[in-house]
């Protein structure tokens, strides 16, 4: 994995995170317990976002919360955690995690962000990344995630209280993701992970029944991938700060697309459901054979690639 | 893999074909599906209530032949006390099998069954009590004799002389009277047992651990925890760095060796935080 003039060339920075394989867990999977998060980290993953947490517990919803449709799934959990006060042991217990941990965050309201946010990066996080894109929760993430406005003062807002790097993770449920990435860009994200899940709906026949207990849900894997690499695309032409690549990333080809849409990295969620933790081991290994095959020196030769006119 | 979790993990509406009564507060219910039925013993399912719940539930019957399986729910809860007021021709909703199963073993085995607990185990009871060079030996316990599952089944292979049954209930009224576990080590230091297979409350099967490992003896259980989407993705039934629905639920001695920490120690929560098992 290391070339001869000793520069590892599926490394890559981004807003001073260090990542040693541009792969990482995406937030809402797996990642509620140390050691599952461990686990994950040693299958591959370059970095490990967390379930969101919030203040307080939540139970999250009843089930059905996942359900498949014919090229994806739709989940709506609802958002279950134990609240940061209980979450703290677990960040605490992944001080010596080998790559970076970031801790996603949600809250009620600007203040609910900022107080969590400052107690994961107390606890050690080596990033927040904020919910602002959840779907499926009255109150919360795309709720904010929707008004350019409030997603200014919120990022503003806890910008102002940490000194960890602020990843903002937009959601696809807008009119313009284009000008709500400007909104974080210029409140003082370092980067923007694009996108959460597409809000979705899935009713069953013969029951004549939503079948989510939430009913309304969002939308992840395999169909969304061509939004999202429209998103990161725009995103690209029209903010400066990196962008983490999500939404149906399933083998090294995809994640080498959202790279030429302009990704720097990518998380990978649902597609572990059906090829296991192994995956992110065989898209680093793809991207070494993309980047090898094309003459390319390293990972960030290919970021937006597909912007060249 | 891929392709087949994608099919099992498709939703399909199934009609309730039979209800049997297994004990005062335990029923099963027969439906028909291919997927089911041609599932191993050990594997579990996600049954939806339409309107209350989904809830994964172990496979009590495989029916291959006829296309028939079951799943055996004690009332415990709210879905599980909407599931037990369902009826022949009522609809629930299917997804699975889930997980991994029962290792089959030859020779002198020991399946020890607590309450409800007794469903897995049971269509690995009927697989291995027909083979030729198995010899198997069941405990089956419950607090009362109202809570004991299976009784007929159990007793139409004991009495075909295909199984060795042993009944325990904590309050004397049916069998011997004790914990399920009671008999296990007169059992091992009198027999040399190959494999024991258990399932049952967490308190009795971390008990049955320390007995087999005591006794160095290779064990196969079934592990309970919170599971939300049974494909592995979600976190719920996290214990270590396993995955119950898709490492298990059947846990070996090896890897149970992994989670002592966890096992007969604490629960998650649904919100994910450890609760002590008492």
């Amino acid at each position: 994995m290391v070339l001869m003039n000793g520069k590892n060339p599926l490394e890559v920075e981004i807003s001073g995170l260090r990542l040693l394989n541009p792969t990482m867990l995406a937030s809402g999977m797996l990642g509620l317990t140390s050691c599952m998060m461990r686990e994950v980290a040693r299958a591959g993953a370059g970095a490990i976002v967390t379930k969101s947490v919030g203040l307080k517990p939540r139970d999250g919803y009843k089930n059905p919360t996942v359900v498949q449709v014919r090229c994806g799934l739709i989940n709506a959990m609802g958002l279950p955690n134990p609240g940061i006060r209980l979450f703290r042991a677990e960040i605490e217990r992944l001080r010596d995690l080998d790559v970076p941990l970031i801790v996603s965050v949600y809250g009620f309201s600007p203040e609910e962000y900022v107080q969590v946010a400052w107690e994961a990066c107390r606890a050690g996080a080596d990033a927040v990344e904020l919910n602002l894109s959840c779907p499926h929760v009255k109150g919360t993430g795309s709720e904010i995630g929707q008004d350019p406005d409030v997603v200014r003062e919120v990022v503003r807002e806890v910008k102002h209280r940490i000194d960890k790097p602020l990843i903002v993770k937009l959601s696809p449920n807008v009119t313009s993701i284009s000008e709500v990435s400007r909104a974080a860009a210029e409140a003082g994200a370092d980067a923007l992970t694009a996108i959460n899940t597409v809000k979705a709906m899935a009713i069953d026949i013969e029951t004549a029944r939503p079948i989510l207990a939430n009913r309304i849900g969002g939308l992840s894997g395999e169909a969304i991938k061509p939004i999202a690499v429209r998103c990161i695309y725009e995103i690209y032409e029209e903010v400066d700060v990196p962008i983490i690549g999500c939404g149906g990333i399933s083998d090294w080809r995809d994640a080498v697309e959202f790279m030429l849409a302009g990704a720097s990295a990518v998380q990978v969620g649902t597609a572990i459901a059906y090829k296991g933790l192994g995956i992110f081991k065989s898209i680093t290994d793809g991207i070494k054979y993309y980047l090898e095959e094309k003459g390319y020196g390293c990972v960030g030769d290919i970021v937006g690639l597909a912007h060249q006119r | 893999m891929s392709a087949s979790l994608i099919n099992a993990n498709r939703m399909r509406i199934v009609k309730i074909e039979r209800v049997v009564d297994e004990s005062s507060r335990a029923k099963s219910f027969y439906f028909r599906d291919e997927l089911c039925s041609r599932a191993e013993a050990g594997q579990f399912i996600m049954v939806w209530i339409p309107g209350v719940d989904e809830i994964p539930l172990s496979l009590s019957s495989i029916q291959p032949e006829k296309s028939l399986s079951s799943v055996t729910v004690a009332e415990v809860g709210e879905a599980t006390k909407a599931l037990n007021r369902k009826r022949e021709g009522d609809m629930i909703g299917v997804r699975g099998p889930f997980g991994n199963s029962f290792k089959i073993i030859r020779g002198r085995v020991l399946i020890v069954g607590g309450g409800v607990g007794l469903a897995p185990l049971m269509p690995l009871i009927e697989r291995l009590a027909g083979m030729q060079d198995a010899s198997v030996t069941v405990l089956a316990g419950a607090r009362t004799k109202h809570e004991l599952i299976f009784l007929d089944r159990l007793e139409d292979e004991a009495g075909k002389g295909r199984i060795e049954l042993t009944v325990l209930t904590e309050d004397g009224s049916y069998g011997g009277r004790g914990l399920v576990t009671d008999p296990l080590e007169n059992l091992l230091s009198s027999d040399r047992i190959d494999m024991i297979y258990g399932c049952g409350p967490e308190k009795m099967i971390s008990r049955l651990y320390s007995v087999a490992e005591r006794f160095n003896v290779p064990l196969q259980i079934c592990v309970e925890r919170i599971i939300k989407c049974s494909i592995g993705i979600c976190g719920s039934c996290a214990i270590g760095r396993y995955r119950v629905c898709r490492d298990g639920p059947i846990f070996t001695s090896d890897r149970l060796r992994e989670v002592e920490d966890e096992l007969g120690k604490f629960k998650r929560g649904f919100d994910g935080h450890p609760i002590p098992i008492t």
